[in-house]
Parts: structure tokens; C-alpha cells; sequence
């Protein structure tokens, strides 16, 4: 690209360079330099090499010079330094030629300026092109959807008009089928009617019928007439027996009216009493409340004691009022209920903003609270630990006193802890226990080595008794190389046992000590040397302690187990706790004899 | 709780004298009437046919025997057995014969609802009351028997007569707002007249006792409508049972709504549901009833037969619903039957497409106070006319009693299986007159001096 570019640039170069040409062209009427110019227009190079020849220096000269001028650059005037032209007068040449770099620098720098804006320019360009592009397929894209909803909207029209028309038509049915209703209600109360007259007529006819034909059956067989049921005779109809029965039917309505009224008066007054009983309990309630409540504002209270005094004598007027004028005692009662009401209603709501006050508050204030409490609460637990400590304290004296009186005084100033002073007592019983085991574990030792030596004599006698006997045997039997080097063997040992008797002792001590127990009282050891040997030895070679790392593991897991429970002078009580197991009695003869 | 024996009944008749002395029982053509307390049979009548009504008059001294076949009426006099009177009402026709509140005149309807002729039995002088409407409840006297309320039908129009029980005078005669005008009935009090349209139209209108309208009360349009109406004995609510399976109360003050009452299929609020199971009973009964020779009465202990037969059901409880034919006339649904107990406090009703279940409502509180689900459709309930106690029966052999107390079922001890189809209370005795199909027997409850 960048290439490209820069060719480009140099076509423009070319270009501006002709028109410059060109525009000077007129102002030269030089034959010559306008006969070249074409060709240097075509192929500059090749020109330019042969711009300037011998013959024509002085031409070029005044050529440059003039194109100099033209130029702008009058200050440098190049001369030649001969006549003939064959040199060059050098500095203002070179000036010139300084001029002229440096005006090809400035315009190369402003063709770079240039190229780099024509490049910000076409990728400007080219972007709005894709955004022109991207632009046009959406509205292409929109264009298509205008047009599918146009579609759509043009189908929902057909269809609206289509149920518009289903709508009509179901209207129209409707409206029919009323009517229908209509026509078939009035034809039918119509026929009823008709019927009806019909069978009222008929009804009349076989009335009058029966009228007419003077029934004969029609009539009524008593033997004697009855009395009537209230005992009265009989009376004639007459206006005044019609008046006395509406006076009876409008008495038995007034005394109906009256009695109902008079249970409503009866409800009324109870509905009264029991109103007259709220407002005073509202009273009541409200006048201390609302007094406390604002007794912060004197005004304020001294208001709300005018206005509950005043509802006060108004509810006591109205009471006494109730009684005269219904009316006005009502009005009255239902105010001053209601302003109690409202008051009520106020109180409420003031008590409501309250707790929503106090609620904020708690919100606010939310580590506030919690460290009030906090320290309540710690104090309250200070106060138990008191409690405690003193609880201990007593308890500790109580020990004390029993210590004190049980066991002598030495042993009491030496373990004033009552805890320890017990495991030491504990532990110095097992101690003392310990010491016996041991006593008794030594004698046994000596024992058991005072055995092994004698055994191990008697096994050396054994062995010389048989290595004399084999050698005897061996003599007297063969006298050949060859049955000595087959029966080796066996006489290796007997024949290294007169050599070389500790290794001797010790390979056979191990074959010994597989077969049987008993044999190991042979130990090499004890017979070589005359010393007691050590314990554990001893023990693992008499198979007493057959892994060594099994019982030291579980020995140390006590040990640290002791070492939870006490700290001080380590050495002392780890003898005790040594002795606190039957296994580690063992294994603490190291111990043992490191102390010893 | 003790039975008597059982005696022979025809048609269903069999009533207690007003004053509660006296119980006349029709037999056939017979009419028998017995000492309540010894059950003696008193007197013996012989009437000229089958009886199809019987009727005692309101001073307990004479029964009204119609043979509506006939359209003849014969009354027989207690005090007087050999005092007679026979009312012939010719080719015409009866159809209906009652007495009136003062018991000296009786009211027969003619066919065709021709008239109605008013017959005196001190002047033998007769009357005639045309126009009277063919309709559930036409006619209807106040409860202390000074007037009567008839429904009229004139010129395709419904009116309303009031008349002066005393001298059959015509008080008030006004024309009604219905289209077809169903029933009509007095308040308690007598001062109020509750008409109601037929169950085309949802419609009650309340007239005052000098004709004036006082109020009128629609629930609802387009729909089928009042199907029965009861007052409350203090007159202070007005129930409507209606097609919609509600029943509405309408209070004497305002005359609007103050209470709806619905059934609904399920059962989710209300005190308690009793519900009766079916038990084959291990032992069978025939070993059960005592027969007392002393006494003739057959005596039975409450706690052999009363706790095993009703069950408390939690709730909610599925009440099992018939769906009515809807082309039928008369659809079987919504509320038919509507009574107040005696001490206004409870309303028991009965809603058609559930025939086996009785609803009791609270009136206090306005809420429903127990379902007594049956095995089998009710047939028939009644209250006790001095306590809270409602009886039932569904045409099988045992009563049903409930009260706020509780709910007992006891099997009518009786050979050969006594259905109980219809029950009465005794007006005063602590007792209940159960019928059967042919048969009746009286049953005694336990008075509280009785148990002390």
C-alpha cells in the first residue's frame, strides 16, 4: 500500500512539475528549452542526463539562474568561472543548490503532510462508505419490514372488517332472536290472557249455570244451629259494624306501630347508653393520655385540658339534654362523639409515628443499642464469673482444710494444688508400686542370667563333648580327604567353634533362638562376658518384647497424654508417668539404667 | 324415650286437638278419636265415604271430615256425639274444605277454583267468595283469626282481599304487583302480609294490613326464583328460599337482606356435621322392645339403640348432590322447606338436589349450626313447638332427633318394621305422632321431671 502510495505521489509530482513547466513556458521564448521540455515531460531522467553539455554550460547556467529567479531565489546568482563555462563558480552554486534542497525538503514534507491526510481522509471515506452501505441495508431492511407490516395491518383491517361484519350479522341475530323473545313473550302473555279470559268466562258460565239450574244438592244438613264460638248472637251488616271493623283493623295496626316502635325506642336508648358509655371511656383514656403525651408543651396541654373540659361539659349537657330533645341531644352526641373520635383517631396515629420514630431510631442507632446490651450482658456474666471464682475459692479452702487435717503438713505445703497434690499421691503410690516391680523384675534378672551362664557353661562343655566326639569319629571312621570335605557341613561349626568361639556363639545363639526359647539362656553374650547384660536385651532375646517400636509408640502416646496434665519438673514426673502402665515397665529400663 | 302401640291410620290423617287433649284418627270411611294420654278411643264416626282431609276446629269441639270425591263435608261435634252436619256441595265439586279461625263457619273450594263458598254453622247461612286464585298458597288467616288474606285473579290481574274473619266483611281489596301472584302469608304478629310471585320471577312483596306496600324485595332476575318463604315466629325475619339454593333473610325493620344462607355441596364452616352410617346392627332388634302389659306401652332403653347410629364428620364434608332434570318443570333443587324453631333461634331448611341433608342455621349468629346428613332423602321435619329440638324422618324405621346438644337416631321398635313417612309434635306433651303408610304410633320423649 505504501508503495502505491508513494507512486502516486511522485505521478502527482510529475504532474505539478509539467503544469509548473508549462505555466513558465510562455513566459521564456526559448525555442530550445521548449523543444526539450516535451521530452523532459516524458522521460525526465534521460534529459536531465544530458541536460547539461560542454557546449552549453553557459546556457544552463543562465537557464538555472533564470529558473532561479522565477524561483524566488534572486540572492543566489550562479556565474561561471570561465567564459568557456567549463567551471563552475562553486558557492553560489552550492547555495543554490542548498536553496533547492531545502525547498525539496519543505515540499516533500508538505507531500507527506498531505498523503498522510489523504490517507486519514480515505479511510474516513471509506468508512463512511461502509457506513453508508450498512445505513442503506437498513433501511432497506426497515423498508421491507414497513411493508410486511403493512401487510399485516391490511390483513388485521380485512379482518376486523370481516368481524365486524360476523359482528353485525351476530347483532343482527341477536337483535332477532329478542325480538323473537319479544313476540313469543307478548304472543304468549297474550294467549294466557286470552285463555285465562276464556276460562273466566267459562268459569262464569258454569257458575251461572249452577245458579240457574238451582242445584238442589247444594245445601247444608244441621241438626241444631251452634252457638257462636265467643258466645254472641249474631249481627246484621251494617255501616256502623264496616266502621268498627276499620277502627279494630287501624287499632291493631297503630298497636302493632306502637309496640314496634316502642322496642325500637327501647334499642335506641340502649344504642344511646352504650354511646354516652364510649365517649366517656373515650374521655377518660384520651384526657391523661393526651396531657402526658404533650406535657412537653405546656400551651399545647393546657389547649387539650380546655378541650377536653369543654367536651366534658358537653357530653354532660347532652345527657342531660338526651332526654328533652331528641334531635338536638342526637346532633350533639354524634359531634362530640366525633371530635372524640378524631382526637382518638390523632392519638392513634401520633402513637404510631412514635413507635415508627422509635423504630427508626433502633435502625439508626443499631450498634448503639447492641453495646448497651453488650454490656449488660457483660456485666451480668462479670458478675457470674465473680460468682464462680468465689464458689471455687470457697471450695478450695474446704479442700485445703481437709488436706491440711488428713495429711501431714510437709506433704500439704508441697502440693498446695489440690489437683495435683491428688495426682501426685496417685502417682507416688504407683511409683512406690513401680519400685517393687522393679526390685523384683532385677532379682529375677539375676536370675535368669545366673541360668544362662550356667547354661551357656554347660553348653560350651556340650559342644567341646561333641567336637571331641565328632572328631573322634571323624578319625576313626575316615581317613580320607574326600568324605572330611562332604561331611564340611556339618563339621563347619564344630570346627570354627574350636577357631573362633564368640562367632561361633552367636550363629549357633540365633539358630538356637528360632528353634526353642529355652535355648537362648546360651546366650553368647552372658557367657562371653561376665557382666550383666542390659535389660531390653535380655528381653528381646528372651522374646519378651518381640517389636521394640510397638510398645515404644504406645509408651510415648502415654507419655504425652501424662504431659497434658502436668508441666512442671519434667524429669521426676516422668518417671511417674513411666510407671503409670504395666507395658511401659518394660521398655523404661532404659530409662532405668540411664537414671542409674 | 317410650312407644305406644301402633293403630291403623288411612291417608295419612291423624291430628291432635288445638288444645292437645284429643287425637283423631281417620280410618277409611272411620273416624276415631282417643284420650292423648290413655289413647281409649273416645268416639267412634262414622262417615259416608272415604275421608280424604280431616280438620279439627280451632275450640277442639269439632272435626271437619272431607270427602273431596264426593264434594261432601260432614262435622262431627265431641261434646254432642249425636249432633250432625253434612255439607253437600252439589255437582260443583270440592276440592279443598277448611274450617275458620272462630270454628263455626267452614270454606270450601269449589273445582276450577270457581269460589269459595263460606258455610255457618250457627245460621246455616252460606257466602260466596269469588275469584279465588288457583295457587301454592291462596288463602291464609292470621294467627289470631281476625282476618283472612285471599288471593284473587280478575282480568288477568292478581288482587288481594282482606276479609273480616268475624262477619266475613270485606276489608281491603287491592291489586298486587305480580305477574303470577304464588302465595301469600301473614306475619305472626298479623300485621303484615308477605306475597310472593311464582317462581318465574324473583319476587316478594310485603303489604301492609290496610293494603299499602310497604316494601319489595328482588334478589335477582331471569332466573327461576321464590320457592318458599317462611316467617320467624317473632315476625322479625323473612326467610326466602329460592331456586338458587340460598335462602335469604329479610329483616321486619328495612325489609332488605340481612343474611344469605348458601348449601354448598361441600361443607367447610359449621359447627358440626352429623352424618348417618349405615351399621348392620350385630344383634337383631326383635329381642329389644319390652312390651309393658301394665301400661300398653312399648318402652325401650336409650343407650341399647341411640350412640351407634350418627357419626360427627370432620370437615370439610362432600354432601352427595343430585343434578336436577333441567327439562322438567319443577326442577328438583333449591330450598323447599323452610321452619323456624319456636325460640326463633334456629332455621332448619332443605335443599332439594340434596334430599338426604337437613341444614340448621344459627339466627344469632347468622351461621350455619349443624348438617344432619341422612342415609336416605328427608321426607319430613318438624321443631318442637317448646324446644329447641328438631325431628326428622326419612322413611325408614327410625326417628331422628338433634339438638344443640347433640344428634340421636332411634329405631322405631315395633314388629314388622314401622316406616316412619311423616311426623307431628304434640302441641304441649313431649310427644311425636309418627306416621307410617297405614299405621301410627306416638312416641314419648323423657321430660326433665321425669328424670329427676
Amino acid at each position: 500500500m505504501g508503495e502505491w502510495w508513494t507512486t502516486e505521489a511522485s505521478m502527482e509530482n510529475c504532474e505539478i512539475s509539467s503544469i509548473s513547466h508549462v505555466t513558465m513556458s510562455p513566459s521564456r521564448q526559448n525555442n530550445f528549452v521548449s523543444s526539450y521540455l516535451f521530452p523532459l515531460a516524458k522521460s525526465s531522467y534521460s534529459v536531465i542526463s544530458a541536460f547539461c553539455t560542454e557546449d552549453n554550460v553557459l546556457q544552463c547556467i543562465s537557464y538555472i539562474n533564470q529558473e532561479l529567479a522565477s524561483l524566488g531565489l534572486c540572492s543566489t546568482y550562479i556565474e561561471a568561472t570561465s567564459p568557456e563555462g567549463t567551471g563552475l563558480n562553486a558557492v553560489p552554486a552550492l547555495n543554490a543548490i542548498y536553496e533547492l534542497l531545502q525547498i525539496h525538503r519543505r515540499t516533500m514534507s508538505t507531500v507527506e503532510a498531505l498523503e498522510k491526510e489523504q490517507l486519514k481522509k480515505s479511510s474516513t471515506m471509506e468508512l463512511m462508505q461502509t457506513s453508508n452501505t450498512r445505513l442503506k441495508d437498513q433501511l432497506e431492511l426497515s423498508i421491507r419490514e414497513k411493508s410486511g407490516l403493512h401487510e399485516m395491518e391490511r390483513q388485521l383491517q380485512l379482518k376486523i372488517k370481516t368481524l365486524q361484519s360476523c359482528l353485525k350479522t351476530e347483532k343482527d341475530e341477536v337483535q332477532k332472536l329478542q325480538s323473537i323473545i319479544a313476540s313469543r313473550a307478548s304472543q304468549y302473555s297474550h294467549d294466557a290472557k286470552r285463555k285465562e279470559r276464556e276460562a273466566a268466562k267459562l268459569k262464569e258460565r258454569l257458575s251461572q249455570l249452577l245458579v240457574d239450574r238451582k242445584d238442589k244438592k247444594l245445601a247444608i244438613d244441621v241438626l241444631n244451629c251452634l252457638g257462636r264460638s265467643d258466645g254472641k248472637r249474631g249481627h246484621w251488616k251494617t255501616a256502623k259494624a264496616t266502621a268498627s271493623h276499620e277502627g279494630e283493623m287501624y287499632k291493631s295496626l297503630l298497636s302493632d306501630y306502637e309496640a314496634s316502635q316502642k322496642s325500637l325506642m327501647l334499642e335506641n336508648a340502649e344504642l344511646k347508653k352504650v354511646l354516652q358509655q364510649m365517649k366517656k371511656e373515650m374521655i377518660h383514656i384520651l384526657s391523661p393520655c393526651s396531657s402526658s403525651g404533650r406535657g412537653a408543651t405546656a400551651d399545647d396541654s393546657q389547649e387539650q385540658h380546655h378541650d377536653s373540659d369543654g367536651e366534658e361539659k358537653m357530653g354532660d349537657t347532652s345527657r342531660e339534654t338526651l332526654d328533652q330533645s331528641c334531635e338536638h341531644a342526637r346532633e350533639q352526641l354524634t359531634n362530640s362523639i366525633r371530635q372524640q373520635w378524631r382526637k382518638l383517631r390523632n392519638h392513634v396515629e401520633k402513637l404510631d409515628s412514635q413507635v415508627s420514630q422509635v423504630q427508626n431510631q433502633l435502625e439508626s442507632n443499631k450498634e448503639m443499642i447492641p453495646l448497651e446490651t453488650h454490656e449488660d450482658e457483660m456485666e451480668r456474666m462479670r458478675c457470674e464469673v465473680q460468682q464462680c471464682k468465689e464458689f471455687i475459692h470457697a471450695q478450695q479452702q474446704l479442700l485445703q482444710q481437709q488436706l491440711n487435717t488428713s495429711f501431714d503438713d510437709e506433704t500439704a505445703a508441697l502440693l498446695n494444688d489440690c489437683y495435683t497434690l491428688e495426682e501426685k499421691e496417685r502417682l507416688k503410690e504407683e511409683w512406690k508400686l513401680f519400685e517393687e516391680q522393679k526390685r523384683n523384675f532385677e532379682r529375677e534378672r539375676k536370675n535368669f542370667t545366673e541360668a544362662a551362664i550356667r547354661l551357656g557353661r554347660e553348653k560350651k562343655a556340650f559342644e567341646e563333648d561333641r567336637a571331641s566326639w565328632l572328631k573322634n569319629q571323624f578319625l576313626n571312621m575316615t581317613p580320607f580327604t574326600d568324605r572330611r570335605r562332604c561331611s564340611s557341613s556339618d563339621g563347619h561349626s564344630a570346627l570354627s567353634v574350636r577357631s573362633e568361639p564368640e562367632i561361633r556363639m552367636s550363629s549357633v545363639k540365633a539358630q538356637l533362638a528360632k528353634s526353642s526359647t529355652y535355648t537362648t539362656f546360651s546366650t553368647p553374650r552372658s557367657s562371653q562376658s561376665g557382666a550383666v547384660p542390659s535389660t531390653p536385651e535380655l528381653y528381646r532375646t528372651l522374646r519378651l518384647i518381640p517389636e521394640s517400636s510397638s510398645s515404644r509408640h504406645s509408651n510415648r502416646g502415654l507419655w504425652q497424654e501424662c504431659s497434658t496434665i502436668e508441666d512442671g519438673d519434667n524429669q521426676v514426673k516422668a518417671k511417674h508417668r513411666g510407671r503409670c502402665s504395666d507395658l511401659s515397665i518394660f521398655s523404661m529400663g532404659e530409662d532405668e539404667n540411664s537414671l542409674s | 324415650m317410650n312407644f305406644s302401640e301402633v293403630f291403623k291410620q288411612s291417608n295419612q290423617l291423624c291430628k291432635v286437638s288445638p288444645d292437645g287433649k284429643y287425637l283423631a284418627t281417620c280410618v277409611q270411611y272411620r273416624l276415631v278419636v282417643r284420650d292423648v294420654s290413655t289413647l281409649q278411643i273416645m268416639h267412634l264416626y262414622t262417615c259416608l265415604d272415604q275421608i280424604s282431609h280431616m280438620e279439627w276446629s280451632s275450640d277442639s269441639l269439632f272435626i271437619l271430615c272431607a270427602m273431596y270425591k264426593r264434594g261432601l263435608v260432614q262435622v262431627w261435634s265431641l261434646e254432642q256425639p249425636d249432633w250432625h252436619c253434612k255439607i253437600d256441595e252439589g255437582s260443583i265439586g270440592l276440592v279443598s274444605s277448611r274450617w275458620s279461625p272462630d270454628g263455626r263457619h267452614i270454606l270450601n273450594t269449589t273445582e276450577f277454583h270457581l269460589r269459595i263458598t263460606v258455610w255457618s254453622l250457627c245460621t246455616k247461612a252460606v257466602s260466596y267468595i269469588k275469584y279465588p286464585k288457583a295457587c301454592q298458597k291462596g288463602i291464609d288467616f292470621s294467627r289470631d283469626g281476625s282476618y283472612m288474606a285471599l288471593a284473587e285473579r280478575r282480568d288477568c290481574k292478581d288482587f288481594v282481599s282482606i276479609f273480616v274473619c268475624d262477619d266475613w266483611h270485606l276489608l281491603r281489596h287491592f291489586e298486587t304487583e305480580t305477574q303470577d301472584l304464588a302465595g301469600l302469608e301473614w306475619s305472626p304478629n298479623g300485621c303484615v302480609l308477605a306475597v310472593w310471585d311464582s317462581c318465574l320471577e324473583y319476587k316478594v312483596l310485603l303489604y301492609s294490613l290496610d293494603g299499602r306496600l310497604l316494601s319489595t324485595y328482588s334478589a335477582y332476575e331471569w332466573s327461576l326464583g321464590v320457592k318458599s318463604v317462611s316467617w320467624s315466629p317473632s315476625s322479625q325475619f323473612l326467610a326466602i328460599g329460592s331456586y338458587d339454593e340460598k335462602v335469604r333473610i329479610i329483616n321486619h325493620i328495612t325489609w332488605k337482606k340481612i343474611a344469605q344462607f348458601e348449601h354448598p355441596a361441600t361443607v367447610e364452616s359449621t359447627k358440626t356435621v352429623y352424618k348417618e352410617v349405615e351399621r348392620r346392627p350385630a344383634v337383631a332388634h326383635s329381642s329389644t322392645p319390652r312390651v309393658n302389659v301394665l301400661t300398653n306401652f312399648v318402652s325401650l332403653i336409650n343407650s341399647l339403640l341411640l350412640p351407634h347410629l350418627d357419626e360427627i364428620c370432620s370437615l370439610p364434608v362432600q354432601i352427595p348432590v343430585v343434578k336436577p332434570d333441567p327439562d322438567r318443570a319443577n326442577p328438583k333443587i333449591g330450598v323447599s322447606v323452610l321452619a323456624f324453631s319456636s325460640d326463633n333461634h334456629y332455621l332448619a331448611t332443605k335443599n332439594d338436589n340434596m334430599a338426604s341433608a337437613v341444614w340448621v342455621w344459627n339466627m344469632q349468629k347468622m351461621s350455619l349450626e349443624a348438617v344432619l346428613e341422612q342415609t336416605s332423602a328427608v321426607r319430613c321435619f318438624q321443631w318442637d313447638p317448646r324446644h329447641p329440638r328438631l325431628a326428622l324422618c326419612t322413611g325408614n324405621t327410625k326417628l331422628y332427633l338433634w339438638s344443640p346438644g347433640g344428634c340421636v337416631a332411634v329405631q322405631v321398635p315395633t314388629e314388622g318394621g314401622f316406616q316412619v313417612h311423616s311426623l307431628n309434635w304434640h302441641c304441649s306433651d313431649n310427644s311425636l305422632i309418627l306416621l307410617g303408610k297405614e299405621q301410627l304410633c306416638l312416641c314419648y320423649m323423657e321430660t326433665d321431671e321425669e328424670d329427676k
